[in-house]
């Protein structure tokens, strides 16, 4: 039974040290700006295409479900309402995290696991360099910059969405679908949108690189370890999302 | 006695004190505890079969491998127990040429030469100084048209050559060499022993060579580089600093002269020191 428990609780803690350090390299010399750049440039430009796609049609699927919802109360003219306050506060920086963690935990996991798997990763160690100072800390202070701005984006988006289906499906007039979602936001709305892709985005680079530098195994190794990193990522981004919101109830609501 | 050597007297730039490797699921010790010194302007050949941890050895010496037990002295300090972090700055006094090579695949010649000059915490060189050193060293290796492919596009023995680039690009004292010939045909291993020597005649370095082929250790204790005509001559009666040692299933079963080694009884030691000429005939 113990030793069941040994390898899941040995990777926890490997984790956390993975964490810690990549967390410390952050105020660390050497500091490699132009993988900094690098990975913003992969994880931030690269995923805009996915994000528009994603962020319009998840916006214009909900204001069709909450038109016909609120149909039934005679309450289509507050789509923009539920539209607005639905994808700040919870649907952009849920898919647009998942997505991100499909593109990027994948990506990363297979890049650090292929390069762990042709003894890469023990030349840079046996080079002088630091491995997570080089290729785990950069990804995740470009994952921590983009996702916020991927998830605004993403929000405006969904927001036009949502627009098409209120002003041609349901006949609502621009400016009250406008002004609806405008009112709708308070700060602690934008907060909370804002909080919680920072937040995720070091699920998302940290756990990619976890598994990528723990791969074992060849070419199957790699592809065991990019599978999990997204499982596992996708997982915590729900479970760490629950308990950002339910601070976030509670302070409102007291 | 030169000045090199005198320092050599306190000073070694690799020390193994009582050195146990063990892997978790192991029964047995992947290292045993092995001892022995590497003294400055000196070239150690360490000979092995397959599966004794000749490797192993070079990944503890450079402390990628942690041991279960005994000192690891690097440049003068213990990285047996020291936290990786701190290795890192100890390491960049080492050259270390991987069995496979181990190139970074997605970046060009020029940039994996340039890698530990770019990247290390310190002695990061500027721009403008990168690229004579990035030349000099491919041309060290006679592979400076090589500046903007991929490793992909190498074949094995030029990747060889480029990964020897890189590992003294910085000019380390010491070097380490894992099976530089593993997998080469003769004139191709000709070529990268005949670059370890250039490198140890050249910039008076301190190497560790590791390999299976007792010709390799042959031509580096009986041979020396002759700038004038860029190849080998024979080294004649001053001879070179070389020392033989040979690794039996993790233990140190012989450690001196290529005189003493051939002198030797044991078996297994007879079976490495075969001439070249007596393998054709077996």
């Amino acid at each position: 039974m113990l030793d069941l428990l040994k390898a899941p609780i040995q990777a926890v803690q490997d984790f956390y040290e993975l964490t810690g350090r990549a967390m410390r390299n952050v105020f660390r010399k050497p500091h490699y700006l132009d993988d900094i750049k690098l990975q913003m440039d992969t994880i931030g430009v690269g995923s805009i295409p996915i994000v528009l796609l994603t962020g319009f049609f998840s916006g214009a699927v909900m204001a069709l479900q909450m038109g016909r919802s609120l149909q039934d109360y005679g309450q289509t003219g507050r789509t923009g309402t539920f539209v607005s306050i639905i994808l700040v506060r919870e649907l952009g920086p849920v898919l647009t995290a998942v997505m991100v963690a499909g593109r990027n935990s994948s990506g990363m996991a297979s890049e650090l696991g292929s390069m762990k798997v042709t003894e890469q990763i023990d030349a840079m160690r046996a080079l002088g360099t630091d491995p997570l100072q080089k290729l785990v800390t950069p990804r995740m202070i470009a994952t921590a910059l983009m996702l916020p701005c991927l998830t605004v984006i993403d929000d405006f988006v969904g927001m036009l969405g949502g627009w098409l289906i209120a002003v041609y499906v349901y006949a609502l007039p621009s400016l009250q679908y406008w002004s609806t979602t405008w009112r709708a936001l308070v700060w602690n709305d934008v907060a909370q949108g804002l909080l919680k892709p920072f937040v995720f985005s070091f699920a998302i680079s940290l756990i990619g690189c976890f598994y990528g530098l723990r791969t074992k195994g060849g070419t199957q190794g790699v592809g065991r370890a990019t599978t999990q990193a997204v499982v596992v990522a996708d997982v915590v981004i729900f479970v760490v999302d629950l308990f950002i919101t339910k601070i976030f109830v509670s302070a409102t609501s007291s | 006695m030169s000045a090199e050597n005198s320092v050599s007297a306190d000073t070694s730039l690799l020390r193994f004190e009582n050195v146990t490797v063990r892997f978790d699921d192991d029964e047995t010790n992947a290292l045993d505890d092995l001892s022995f010194d590497v003294r400055p302007g000196e070239t150690r050949i360490l000979l092995g079969a397959a599966g004794s941890g000749k490797t192993v050895l070079l990944k503890t010496a450079i402390g990628l491998i942690r041991p279960l037990g005994g000192q690891v002295r690097l440049i003068g300090q213990d990285i047996a127990r020291m936290p990786e972090e701190k290795q890192f700055d100890i390491r960049r006094h080492v050259g270390m040429l991987f069995q496979e090579s181990a190139l970074f695949d997605s970046m060009t010649i020029a940039q994996n030469v340039a890698y530990p000059l770019l990247n290390q915490r310190v002695n990061r060189l500027p721009r403008a100084q990168m690229e004579p050193a990035v030349r000099e060293a491919l041309r060290f290796v006679e592979l400076e048209h090589t500046l903007e492919k991929l490793p992909s596009e190498l074949s094995g023995g030029m990747r060889r050559r480029v990964a020897i680039a890189r590992a003294v690009v910085t000019k380390p004292p010491l070097l380490l060499y894992d099976s530089p010939t593993a997998g080469l045909d003769p004139i191709t291993a000709h070529t990268i022993m005949a670059l370890i020597i250039k490198e140890r005649d050249v910039d008076n370095t301190t190497a560790l060579v590791v390999t299976h082929r007792y010709q390799d250790g042959n031509l580096v204790a009986n041979f020396r580089y002759n700038p004038d005509s860029g190849r080998l001559d024979p080294a004649g009666k001053q001879g070179t600093n070389t020392v033989f040692m040979v690794l039996r299933e993790g233990r140190l079963i012989f450690e001196g002269s290529q005189a003493e080694l051939e002198a030797a009884r044991d078996p297994y030691i007879a079976k490495f020191v075969k001439r070249p000429e007596e393998e054709a005939a077996a």
